[in-house]
């Protein structure tokens, strides 16, 4: 199969994952849309080391992981010491401050 | 298609057994400030886990020191051996430039850092609670708020001495950033210091509300904005089947047919450059805080803890800045017709924007926040000049404003009243007949905001608005100039307020800090001026340090 078809779907997975961020209101599927998007950086930086021959590519999806890891070490831990703060956990409620 | 066949025997090991690999050459001497800062983080780290708790503050802030000194010591010696200029080479395999312009920030930010660990470990502003000293972080920032665990936590006088190498972890990816020399390790360098000031925006004493709110903007705007800089990445590693800088922009400058033409049918396509390049560069400008993406500032400078805002406000920019100087002069000068009316139209907005919505504010740390993404654009008009003198001014820049920020927000720490930081502006209307030294020095550093002459402030635009008009940014320049006037208003309006109004009943009163606290301001106050007065010395040094190297 081409493998630019590859492609197409990355920026299909990111696309979704950039619309849900904007969409959703629960901080936790919003950070699951964030980590969606990681993952189609993941399938793009494969696709593209699979099409240049290169292992570069291939290199930077390990890292990735490794940093959408420690990502979510330190968002989870953020929203779960908000939602224990105010038992919930959307994006909305957080508006003590305003322009 | 012999690609093909070269392809598949990368990872197929049928073809033979694969060759000795050879190891790495790492030039350890020339990365150890970030070797040692990091280093010293680890241990930082290991103090919380093995010595007692009541040790635990003296040792963290004696290691953050020394491992900061020792750094900013190393940077002088690269430098001094001739690393900013004639010696300056590309080390650990391509990964990091050491060059004039990435040891000029890594001073700078090293500075910088080293006066934000004095106000960090100040204990004297809040009343001791149970006949222990506080600082400006919750005592367990796990327990919830007001809670029994909190309660008990604070009778039992803990304190998170954790924040101390956090910052260190923070400095050491801010290190990395500027002199990053491929995009993976730029990444990298992202997260390593983003993360970190994730976790410090969370950890204020009072309002903590407020605090983890800031902390959950930034955290999910800034991992949204960092994937949006990782799939530019993903899209210039298809454009030019590398990630190197100075490979990329070969391929920009004489396209990818010249370098390798086996693959050129998959290399070298211009939309995913332009989209590449875009999307790195949108993740740059939100660390940045240039308009478009700007969101996040306000309100994470006014609910992180102030030492800590002191501290992004100052440092992160330092090390934005540089990461975006190294991408758009040495990846894409060959595109420059395409970014410099992007970057023009993002400036122009971005002065303009800071400056007006500045004018609404009535608390002083939104009020700060509006005024740096003003800063924002002033320095942005330097990036856009594409000339030497452009990046030497962005340089000069870029150590003035720190050290007035950091001042700035020092001096904020010191204002209170029974809720903690009194940061209202209306509450601070008479300030200065009260306290007519703090007054002073914070008219100091507002003056030096609004770049009025004999401070570095006047110096520093006076650089980046020169270089601008010599590459022929005129307008850009009169756009820069009128803000200047409009933010100018505002500044002026809060020392007319603190010395001109009569102060309230139930005003706020100046608490009186450690000596940790008065030298970080001494310090703000000192360079503010002698960068002001005496300017050219430090400008030839910014000049020197102006190139970079490929």
């Amino acid at each position: 199969m081409n493998p630019v078809n590859y492609l197409y779907l990355a920026a299909l997975l990111f696309t979704i994952g950039a619309a849900g961020v904007l969409i959703r209101r629960n901080a936790i599927v919003v950070f699951m849309c964030i980590e969606l998007m990681l993952n189609a950086c993941n399938l793009a930086f494969v696709t593209f080391s699979r099409m240049h021959g290169n292992l570069d590519g291939q290199i930077i999806a390990f890292f990735t992981m490794v940093v959408a890891a420690a990502e979510v070490v330190v968002g989870l831990a953020i929203i779960v010491s908000i939602f224990r703060t105010r038992h919930t956990a959307s994006v909305d409620d957080a508006s003590l401050m305003k322009l | 298609m012999s690609s093909v066949a070269s392809v598949h025997s990368l990872w197929t090991v049928a073809a033979g057994a694969p060759g000795k690999i050879p190891a790495p050459h790492i030039e350890y001497t020339e990365l150890s400030p970030t070797l040692i800062v990091l280093g010293a983080a680890v241990i930082g780290i290991l103090i919380e886990a093995l010595v007692p708790r009541r040790n635990r503050y003296y040792s963290q802030l004696l290691l953050s020191l020394v491992a900061l000194a020792a750094a900013f010591a190393a940077v002088i010696g690269l430098a001094a051996g001739g690393f900013g200029s004639s010696k300056a080479h590309i080390a650990a395999m391509g990964a990091i430039a050491v060059d004039g312009p990435a040891l000029f920030l890594q001073g700078t930010i090293l500075l910088v850092s080293l006066i934000a660990v004095f106000t960090f470990a100040e204990r004297r502003l809040d009343p001791a609670a149970h006949g222990n000293r506080v600082d400006s972080f919750a005592a367990q920032p796990a327990a919830v708020p007001g809670g029994p665990a909190e309660q008990a936590a604070v009778k039992a006088g803990f304190t998170t001495t954790e924040v101390f190498p956090i910052l260190l972890f923070a400095v050491g990816g801010m290190l990395i950033f500027p002199a990053a020399n491929d995009l993976l390790t730029l990444f990298i360098a992202l997260e390593v210091f983003s993360l970190p000031l994730y976790i410090l925006c969370a950890l204020a004493r009072r309002q903590r509300l407020l605090s983890q709110e800031a902390a959950v903007k930034y955290f999910l705007l800034g991992a949204f904005s960092s994937a949006f800089l990782l799939f530019g990445v993903a899209l210039l590693y298809g454009y030019a089947g590398t990630v190197g800088y100075a490979g990329i922009a070969q391929v920009v400058s004489d396209g990818a047919k010249q370098i390798d033409p086996a693959l050129a049918g998959t290399m070298g396509n211009d939309a995913l450059l332009l989209i590449g390049a875009a999307l790195v560069l949108m993740g740059l400008l939100f660390k940045v805080g240039a308009v478009p993406f700007h969101m996040w500032t306000p309100d994470v400078y006014q609910g992180a803890p102030t030492p800590v805002t002191g501290f992004m406000a100052a440092a992160t920019k330092v090390a934005a800045f540089g990461a975006l100087l190294r991408l758009l002069y040495v990846v894409l000068p060959g595109m420059r017709w395409d970014w410099r009316p992007v970057m023009w139209g993002v400036a122009i907005i971005t002065m303009l924007g800071g400056a007006i919505v500045a004018i609404t504010q009535t608390d002083i740390k939104r009020l700060l926040a509006y005024s740096s993404i003003a800063h924002a654009g002033f320095i942005l008009a330097g990036v856009i000049a594409t000339s030497e003198d452009g990046v030497s001014s962005v340089l000069f820049y870029l150590g003035a404003y720190s050290f007035v920020t950091l001042g700035a927000f020092a001096v904020v720490t010191l204002v209170r009243d029974a809720g903690g930081e009194a940061t209202t502006l209306s509450k601070w209307a008479g300030l200065g007949r009260r306290s007519p030294l703090v007054a002073a020095v914070f008219a100091v550093f507002l003056l030096a905001f609004a770049g009025i002459p004999l401070t570095s402030g006047f110096a520093g635009k006076f650089a980046v608005f020169k270089a601008a008009a010599q590459s022929g940014a005129g307008w850009l320049v009169v756009v820069g100039v009128l803000s200047s006037a409009i933010a100018a208003f505002f500044y002026i309006r809060v020392i007319v307020l603190m010395f001109f109004n009569e102060p309230k009943a139930d005003g706020p009163t100046v608490a009186v800090p450690s000596p940790l606290t008065t030298t970080a301001i001494a310090i703000g106050v000192t360079a503010t001026l002698v960068l002001g007065l005496a300017p050219q010395y430090f400008l030839d040094l910014a000049g020197h340090a102006g190139v970079f190297v490929r």
